[in-house]
């Protein structure tokens, strides 16, 4: 039995990593064949360096994932703490059926409908070109949103409601102590959210392809690329976005189970 | 001079939550440097009192006074009193230090004052050597010190205290009691505390506040809140009560259970109706030819220090406590001083309380786990 649970295990990660394996191994490759293996070289690498197209659509990607993980973040705290205030109970699970709408939503939808409105209030101010850096932003900021609201709403609820009697009892504003007693009581819940959001918004295409114009982002043009040729340029980018997340997502992990271990304790020690 | 004495004055407070009414025309003077304890059943309007002169309410009706000006409005972080919390509510992500200090960073205290004030109030809560400690691993006894010290350090006029004590066990509990007391006596601060927890209110208090369904009951001394019931829930409330219908024939003599007794009070209107308390341990059981009063023993419970005895006279069941040991379906005498007669005025409580007829070791542990809830 224990075996066969290995091989089955085994079986799973090899279905799941051979094809990542595959490519991070051609992107070594010395030649452009896709066949054979002629010897190893990091020239793919290096040429990406000179590449502008890429550099530019590498550095408008980046701008559009801080950005909108940064901006995300705030309105996901603010709407978070917001929706927990709302004390009717229906208002408050409507309110967060809403919010879980664009989670759900197939992207290819988002993408579209962001889009339509997108051209619609654009030509409403008379632009000809309504789709770019801002349409993208606010796209990505939409769909990151949910995923803030969701890592921080569980956390604010652990914090115990009294402490922010405590802390304006001792002299704080109730804006004071929200900055002084939640927010530090959230904030693996918020670094959770914004390395989730930072990460979705990397990696989106969909969305990104029906909103950004010729603001165009590192999957997008990676996409326009492959129209012409498949060459191991791609395989050498694709790599470096997979450690990137790969990276990204250890890294999630370790935060939330620090704060699990954190709760952990605090139940103990309220016994 | 009257003004100067008190330092925070309820007057006529009403609050409701959703139409049900919390407080009631609620009037009450608190003396500066007094010990003062809320007392009563859970829903009975006293920790809504406390958040009221904390500031975290504010009533519908009626003015909080403090030092004689009305603070109507003022927010919790303008006046000058500070609460220690039912469930401590430290700062999880912030060590003992640091939670103690707290109030002290707000203020904008310098350095080297904050950790003089820190260190004193460490000492006085015994707690010195923890500074460094995470509050996660500290007992839910030290966690309490901390509590107290990071109230207590901004020097507050009035400390609020709500339940404080409820979450800790029993030994904890009296050795925390004896410890606030003395925190109180040496630091000089009117203390407001609020229990459920009658024993509490009379070890710790200078004045006891008896609250039931958003309104006072009595306001007084221990002592006259245990002798002198002002009506049939206070006196069940606090202690153990036998609370019968009586009727006033004259001053200084009063008929219940059939016959005529002595007793000390007056200024009723003769033949008037009245709730009569004669405590447990107040009765002597004596032969039946001596008694005033006979009955026949139902029930006896050995309690370590006394003897429960139910007594039944007349389908009336009465608690008694006596060192000496009956046994069931003796029939005993009771022998009752005038001074172990306490006579109330009829009120909306009357007939609720003090038969023991329903008693039963069971329900009354039954009613005690209620309480604690």
């Amino acid at each position: 039995m224990k075996i066969l649970s290995r091989l089955y295990i085994a079986l799973i990660l090899f279905f799941l990593y051979a094809p990542v394996a595959v490519m991070i191994i051609f992107s070594f490759n010395s030649s452009s064949s896709v066949w054979v293996f002629e010897g190893f070289s990091t020239k793919w690498y290096e040429g990406l360096v000179y590449d502008t197209t890429m550099l530019t659509a590498l550095e408008h990607t980046l701008i559009i994932a801080v950005l909108s993980a940064l901006i995300s973040t705030v309105l996901g705290t603010a709407a978070a703490v917001g929706i927990l205030a709302i004390r009717k109970k229906v208002a408050s699970s409507l309110v967060m059926s809403m919010t879980n709408i664009p989670m759900m939503n197939a992207d290819i939808v988002t993408g579209i409908s962001l889009m339509l409105l997108f051209i619609f209030i654009g030509n409403l101010f008379g632009l000809n070109e309504s789709l770019g850096f801002i349409t993208v932003l606010a796209a990505h900021i939409t769909f990151n949103l949910p995923y803030v609201i969701l890592s921080v709403m569980p956390k604010l609820r652990q914090t115990d409601a009294n402490l922010v009697d405590a802390a304006m009892d001792l002299g704080c504003t109730p804006f004071k102590a929200f900055f002084k007693v939640i927010l530090p009581s959230i904030s693996t819940g918020i670094a959770t959210g914004t390395i989730m959001a930072f990460t979705l918004s990397l990696d989106d295409f969909v969305i990104s392809y029906f909103t950004c114009g010729k603001y165009q982002t590192l999957p997008i043009v990676i996409y326009n690329m492959t129209k012409k040729s498949v060459t191991p340029d791609t395989y050498a980018l694709s790599t470096i976005i997979f450690f990137v997340v790969f990276a990204l997502l250890i890294f999630y992990n370790m935060l939330q189970s620090k704060s699990e271990k954190q709760a952990a304790v605090r139940k103990v020690g309220a016994k | 001079m009257q003004k100067e004495e008190n330092i925070v004055q309820l007057k006529n407070i009403s609050v409701a939550f959703d139409d049900q009414v919390i407080l009631d025309d609620l009037s009450l003077d608190i003396k500066d440097k007094e010990f003062i304890t809320f007392l009563g059943p859970s829903g009975c309007g006293k920790t809504t009192t406390l958040r009221l002169i904390a500031g975290f309410l504010e009533p519908d009706e009626g003015d909080v006074l403090f030092e004689g000006k009305k603070i109507n409005g003022v927010p919790a972080y303008k006046r000058q009193v500070n609460t220690i919390f039912q469930r401590y509510a430290l700062f999880p992500h912030l060590n003992v230090y640091e939670n103690i200090a707290f109030g002290l960073r707000i203020k904008k205290w310098p350095e080297n004052e904050i950790k003089a004030k820190v260190e004193e109030m460490l000492k006085l809560v015994n707690l010195t050597g923890l500074e460094k400690r995470h509050i996660d691993t500290l007992s839910g006894g030290q966690q309490q010190r901390v509590a107290i010290a990071r109230a207590i350090a901004n020097h507050p006029k009035v400390l609020l205290l709500d339940e404080p004590l409820a979450a800790l066990d029993l030994k904890l509990r009296k050795d925390m009691q004896k410890e606030l007391k003395k925190i109180q006596q040496q630091l000089g601060i009117t203390f407001v505390f609020v229990t459920h927890d009658q024993e509490e209110a009379l070890t710790m208090s200078d004045r006891v506040v008896v609250m039931d369904g958003g309104k006072i009951q009595q306001v007084g001394t221990p002592q006259d809140i245990y002798n002198e019931p002002e009506n049939a829930f206070v006196a069940d409330f606090i202690g153990e009560s036998n609370i019968l219908d009586g009727k006033m024939i004259r001053d200084f003599y009063v008929e219940f259970s059939g016959q005529k007794f002595d007793c000390l009070d007056k200024g009723f209107q003769e033949n008037e109706a009245v709730d009569v308390v004669v405590r447990p341990e107040d009765v002597d059981i004596v032969p039946v030819e001596k008694g005033m009063l006979t009955g026949i023993v139902t029930s006896v419970s050995f309690l370590g220090v006394h003897y429960e005895i139910i007594v039944d006279i007349g389908g009336f069941k009465w608690m008694i406590q006596t060192t000496d040991e009956h046994f069931v379906d003796d029939k005993v005498g009771l022998f009752i001083e005038p001074d172990a007669i306490h006579i109330m005025k009829k009120s909306e409580y009357s007939g609720l309380y003090g038969d023991y007829s329903s008693y039963s070791e069971e329900i009354d542990h039954l009613s005690d786990i209620i309480e604690e809830e």
